[in-house]
């Protein structure tokens, strides 16, 4: 089996199971649902990392400089006001002193 | 012996990742999803950094530390209130980063690219490129810099056809032929002139959904990076990003009643040939009610449903709101909220809204939850929403709304609208909710005019 087919599995494999997991999120809950996702996917920053630091030539290492830039708002900012918004969320009885 | 242990590594992230997003099933367990996914982060960046083909570090720590300056800045400072413009720069970040990713691979190797990694650069570039630019359209759009209503020229739907064919020929012919530089840039370029293009004539309204599918593509992008550096946890990450646009995208269109292609080429919100004269005439003999209009029948209520829309987040009332229901629930009336999955401009909006303004997520209720309710109650006070309350998606198959899941709010006993102006709301459609009789009108500022209630009402004890 040719590697890219192996790739393929396992992207149709995991976009079935986020897709069965992610159904289960309230409406309540979907802004914070978004955010999540987006800071996940700041896992390009895998990508940009190799590009910015593998010294190819200047071209790459200026790209991956911006966009390791970007990916890192995306996953520090990500996921820290996912959880500045799901602190919001309290029970009725949590937020009367 | 490295590479089976960033494998290893990039394994168990890809598992942490689906188990943190399973916790965000209750507000409960949120927190800690969280916390998965960013010890699964941490796991994939640590086994990254020890990849052979990483020698220097100074690019690296320039673009972490910008990164994180940038990133942490915005988590502390911007307001809850701003969360789809947030939400739609970081889609336009996400996309950027791939396409420049890809554009780097495509460089490096300049034409000698086995055609599945061609293909998989191509579609990263495509996807991250028109991502990039469709949401920086969408902040401009939700910013007010760009105006909400859909824009439009007649060749506006030929030309995105022939953008998304050109594109897409562009990147087949690639395929075979990676070395032709000219047409890759030149995909680029198409590839951000389609982003523009499809968001521009999309109305403000239809946000919930262009979020939900710009992130749905932000994947999309992410996932072909990882084909295009054969890399599994962004193949993983990527996916489940992607699935959860998609799951949220179908969300949206199904509480708006309308198609994907309806929403992205209807250019909806314009002048609606459906307003007919008869509506317009009752229009005009509306007359705006008083607080103390508002105060009686407050006064003699013992449940009332809040319904919120974007008027109140653009006006800041949800601590208003929040006031008034502490008021009324201490006089013993039981107050509840009533979310439409499309109330506000990104899907959950509502929600946050009220979270933030301490307003207990168990008052908060969905509509199928709730609409059977609103027959039994006092009054249903709406607060600067519009097309979600109008009974025309119910009775005028003529509307343009018709068929769209509604708040039966008009059921209750008494309904007050808390409203800026008389203009019609965002889809330019009438409201005939507003001309019941037994709805009255509070004209002006949501967050002034709650406020000015609350005072009232105290003042009454």
């Amino acid at each position: 089996m040719t590697e890219w087919v192996l790739w393929l599995y396992i992207f149709a494999l995991a976009a079935f199971v986020g897709y069965q997991v992610i159904s289960g999120v309230p409406p309540l809950l979907h802004t914070p649902l978004m955010s999540a996702t987006n800071a996940i996917s700041g896992i390009s920053l895998v990508g940009s990392l190799v590009t910015a630091g593998a010294d190819y030539n200047l071209t790459s290492s200026l790209l991956g400089l911006v966009a390791v830039t970007c990916a890192t708002i995306n996953v520090v900012g990500g996921f820290l006001i996912t959880d500045r918004m799901l602190k919001l969320f309290k029970k009725r009885g949590d937020h009367r002193s | 012996m490295t590479t089976s242990f960033i494998e290893l590594a990039y394994f168990i992230a890809s598992l942490l990742f689906i188990l943190g997003l399973r916790d965000l099933r209750s507000p409960e367990t949120g927190r800690r999803g969280v916390r998965l996914a960013e010890l699964a982060m941490l796991i994939a960046i640590a086994a990254t950094l020890l990849h052979n083909h990483l020698i220097r570090y100074d690019w690296i720590i320039a673009g972490v530390l910008t990164g994180s300056t940038i990133g942490i800045t915005m988590a502390i400072f911007i307001p809850m209130a701003k969360m789809p413009e947030r939400i739609a720069l970081s889609h336009s970040f996400g996309g950027l980063a791939a396409a420049l990713v890809g554009v780097s691979e495509y460089s490096r190797h300049a034409g000698a690219l086995a055609p599945g990694k061609m293909a998989a650069i191509g579609f990263e570039v495509m996807l991250g490129a028109l991502t990039f630019t469709g949401s920086l359209m969408a902040f401009g759009k939700l910013q007010g810099m760009i105006t909400e209503r859909p824009l439009t020229h007649r060749f506006q739907n030929a030309l995105n056809v022939i953008l998304i064919a050109g594109t897409g020929a562009a990147i087949v012919y690639l395929i075979s032929n990676p070395a032709d530089q000219t047409l890759f840039y030149a995909m680029l370029g198409m590839s951000f002139f389609l982003g523009i293009l499809v968001v521009l004539p999309i109305g403000g309204a239809d946000m919930p959904v262009v979020i939900s599918l710009l992130n749905s593509f932000a994947g999309l992008a992410a996932a072909a990076t990882g084909f295009a550096l054969s890399n599994s946890v962004l193949i993983v990450c990527g996916a489940l990003d992607g699935a959860s646009g998609f799951f949220l995208s179908i969300v949206m269109s199904k509480a708006m009643n309308r198609s994907f292609s309806n929403i992205l080429f209807g250019a909806f919100g314009q002048e609606s040939e459906s307003a007919n004269e008869v509506s317009r005439a009752a229009h005009r003999s509306l007359l705006s009610a008083t607080i103390g209009d508002a105060l009686v029948v407050l006064g003699n209520a013992h449940s009332v449903i809040v319904v919120p829309g974007f008027g109140m987040a653009a006006a800041h009332a949800q601590h208003a709101v929040r006031e008034l229901a502490d008021l009324l629930e201490q006089r013993g009336v039981t107050v509840k909220y009533a979310i439409h999955p499309v109330a506000g401009r990104m899907p959950g909006h509502m929600n946050v809204l009220l979270a933030e303004a301490n307003i207990a997520y168990d008052h908060l209720y969905d509509i199928e939850a709730i609409n059977d309710e609103f027959a039994g109650t006092d009054v249903a006070l709406v607060v600067g929403a519009n097309d979600v309350v109008n009974p025309a998606a119910k009775t005028d198959p003529q509307s343009p709304i018709y068929g769209m899941p509604v708040l039966n709010a008009e059921q209750a006993r008494s309904v007050i609208v808390l409203k800026r102006s008389m203009n019609p709301g965002f889809a330019k459609i009438e409201n005939e909710l507003f001309t019941r009789p037994n709805a009255m009108m509070l004209f002006g500022d949501a967050k002034e005019t709650l406020t000015q209630l609350v005072r009232a009402l105290k003042e009454q004890r």
